[in-house]
């Protein structure tokens, strides 16, 4: 069973990562961020009872809650830029650079 | 022989407990005049004068107060205040030595200040040069007044940095700035030699006091007194313009005259043989190998300065190498032990007369002459200056040591003394005698004497009054200085207390071998210079003269020989270390600072500002690590 859990684990993170890479859209990218959060949070779930304790599952908690505070700044920033720049694109956003 | 007697510590009140003034007094007139510049210009030489006179009055009663005392009383230590604890007190030592240069130093240096005022009337500085004037003074008479070799070299180098500035005192000239360049280099060599000697006196006898070094010493002559004696001489020359560091004197002509007159006269080239006679008891008693060196450097001096003197058409630079001769016969006789310390003193006296009474005549000369130094373009001057030709040629005649004038006891003093004592350089100092006479009178010949070879522009005339009456004053003493101090050894005995004095004391000989064929000799050489530039008519342009006459116009080459045993080295030297400065040294941080200047404007452009891209850095990263660690097998 445990198996199982960790490909499907892996899958979402790889499609997480991949959609972090590939997509341009602010808002899209910030989901594939979170997918890959939860990738992580059901990876410490199995392991958590593959092993039979708790400690994996209170680490998926404390990702959920850091989650959730990041959802609100991130969401804060996008939001913030596109008001400025009436684009959501992670590329138009490189002033910050050499 | 008498040896010197014990200084005694001074209790008493009285002149002697003020000779501090003496210092003092010149150095508050250079200190006012240079803090408060040009607010004292009106009156600034004024001060200057009255301050090197009040100086001269403290000496002449410091002087009485003296020859009051009795002569074991005579050498009166006057104790100032601590210099470095445990190591040098500050005090005056009052004795006839010092007293002597005192006298000298503030007397003719008084009547140079005098004349200053009218030759330096048109000077806008004049009030910098009275500064200057009295920082000359004060620094010598610390050198001379003070009781340890530490104050000695204090006033040492106070004499050096006057001499800077007042040589240098156009400095807009270059060649004013570079003779007093030279002159303060030159002098260093020597400085060099007398703090080197300080230090080994120090650490071999553990004081630098005068009144203890005697008992320290106590006559024991080795390896060690040898070797301060000659780093002392090695001093002395630098003052001095002994040879081998002579060549600083004759570029200092650069300076205004009286600076000239107050350098050879009553200052500064005196400094080395007072330097000599004051430690003679310890380092150079008779007979000893350090005082036949100082004799040597004399003898070889005297030589080479009138030889130089022979071939200048520049009146200033002919006295100059005259000076030089004259110190070497001071030398001469101060290398020959307590005999000859009166002659060397005596000398050191009469010539700061004649000296700077020749010295100053020339700068009347000049003064009347736009300027004009080539004796090539004087001539027949003697109806147009009638006060300077006369008062130039009782200087003459005292230099040449014409019968029974003050040159004549001085000098003649001297020979007979070298000639008993040291034959070779007796006769070598009889043969200068006579090529003074010749240069002498040819210098004579060619200013007074003969044709007008001017230029177009010169209305010669006699300097005021402010100017004739100290050459008047220089004049008398050139008469009669030297018989008095000589003829009935009033010097000698004045002396002894201070330097001690043999025990047959010489009685003058008017007729002596060595002294009818000094005279001789000096009448061939003026005579030859009457035929040569009396009779004869002296060619405006100097001819090319022989390859002797070149030798003595190049200064025996003494120049040449410096720079290339020493200036070219050194320019080597330093264009070496330039060139591994800017290769070398600048290379390695330079190269490193390019290095990492370049490799991170290479590596910025990795800072794209595109978010993805760190995405994928960081991926790329973590499948890394990921990897790395999966292949140690460590997970």
């Amino acid at each position: 069973m445990t198996t199982q859990y960790l490909i499907l684990s892996g899958l979402l993170f790889a499609i997480g990562a991949m959609g972090v890479l590939i997509r341009r859209n602010a808002i899209v990218v910030f989901m594939c961020v979170e997918l890959m959060l939860n990738a992580c949070n059901l990876a410490f779930v199995t392991f958590a009872r593959q092993v039979g304790n708790l400690e994996g599952q209170i680490i998926a908690f404390f990702v959920m809650v850091v989650a959730a505070a990041e959802v609100v700044v991130g969401l804060a920033i996008i939001v913030t830029i596109f008001r400025t720049r009436r684009s959501a694109s992670v590329d138009d956003a490189n002033l910050l650079k050499y | 022989m008498e040896s010197p007697v014990e200084i005694v510590q001074h209790t008493a009140g009285g002149v002697i407990g003020l000779s501090w003034l003496m210092i003092v007094l010149p150095l508050l007139g250079a200190a006012i005049l240079l803090v408060l510049g040009r607010k004292t210009n009106r009156w600034g030489h004024l001060l200057g004068v009255a301050m090197s006179l009040a100086s001269f009055v403290v000496a002449v009663l410091g002087f009485f107060a003296l020859i009051g005392l009795p002569d074991d009383q005579r050498r009166q230590a006057v104790h100032l205040y601590e210099f470095i604890p445990g190591m040098v007190d500050m005090g005056l030592l009052i004795d006839p030595l010092s007293i002597s240069f005192a006298l000298l130093i503030t007397g003719v240096g008084s009547l140079i200040h005098i004349y200053s005022i009218g030759y330096m009337a048109h000077d806008p500085d004049r009030r910098r040069f009275f500064a200057y004037l009295n920082l000359f003074v004060a620094a010598m008479l610390l050198l001379v007044l003070s009781d340890n070799y530490v104050g000695l070299f204090i006033g040492w180098e106070g004499v050096g940095l006057a001499s800077y500035l007042l040589i240098g005192f156009w400095q807009f000239k270059p060649s004013a700035a570079v003779a007093a360049k030279k002159a303060f280099i030159v002098n260093r060599v020597g400085d060099f030699g007398l703090l080197v000697g300080m230090f080994i006196i120090w650490t071999s006898f553990g004081t630098l006091a005068f009144g203890d070094l005697g008992a320290k010493v106590n006559g024991v002559q080795d390896g060690t007194t040898l070797a301060i004696g000659l780093l002392l001489l090695l001093g002395a020359c630098g003052k001095s313009a002994q040879l081998p560091l002579q060549s600083w004197l004759l570029d200092a002509m650069e300076g205004p005259t009286p600076v000239s007159a107050l350098i050879h006269a009553a200052t500064m080239v005196t400094a080395g043989v007072y330097l000599v006679v004051r430690s003679g008891a310890f380092f150079f008693p008779e007979g000893s190998t350090a005082a036949l060196a100082v004799a040597i450097v004399g003898a070889a001096t005297l030589l080479a300065g009138a030889i130089i003197g022979c071939a200048k058409d520049d009146i200033k630079k002919g006295l100059a190498g005259s000076t030089m001769s004259q110190i070497g016969y001071m030398m001469l006789g101060a290398g020959l032990g307590p005999a000859g310390y009166a002659f060397a003193i005596g000398h050191l006296i009469t010539h700061g007369f004649f000296k700077a009474d020749m010295f100053l005549g020339a700068g009347s000369v000049m003064h009347g002459m736009n300027d004009e130094v080539n004796m090539r373009k004087y001539g027949g001057l003697r109806k147009y200056m009638p006060i300077t030709f006369v008062t130039f040629i009782v200087g003459y005649l005292a230099i040449i040591g014409f019968p029974l004038l003050s040159g004549y006891f001085t000098k003649d003093g001297i020979i007979e003394t070298a000639v008993h004592h040291q034959p070779v350089l007796g006769w070598l100092a009889v043969a200068g005698a006579g090529i003074t006479g010749f240069y002498m009178s040819r210098m004579i010949f060619m200013t007074f004497f003969g044709e007008k070879r001017w230029d177009a522009d010169a209305h010669p005339h006699e300097s005021p009054a402010v100017m004739t009456v100290p050459l008047i004053i220089l004049s008398i003493g050139s008469i009669f200085l030297g018989g008095y101090l000589i003829l009935s050894n009033t010097l000698m005995k004045f002396l002894a207390p201070a330097v001690g004095r043999p025990t047959d004391l010489p009685v003058f000989h008017f007729a002596s071998v060595p002294g009818l064929a000094t005279l001789a000799l000096v009448a061939v050489g003026a005579g030859f210079a009457w035929f040569r530039y009396g009779r004869a008519e002296v060619p405006v342009v100097a001819p090319r003269g022989s390859f002797v006459t070149t030798f003595a116009r190049r200064d025996l080459y003494g120049d040449a020989l410096n720079e290339s045993l020493f200036m070219r080295p050194g320019q080597w030297l330093t264009r070496i270390a330039v060139f591994f400065d800017n290769r070398g040294i600048d290379g390695v941080v330079n190269g490193l600072a390019a290095g990492i200047g370049g490799t991170s404007g290479r590596l910025r452009r990795l800072q794209t500002g595109f978010a993805r891209t760190y995405a994928l850095s960081i991926l790329i990263g973590a499948a890394l690590l990921t990897g790395a660690l999966l292949l140690v097998g460590n997970i």
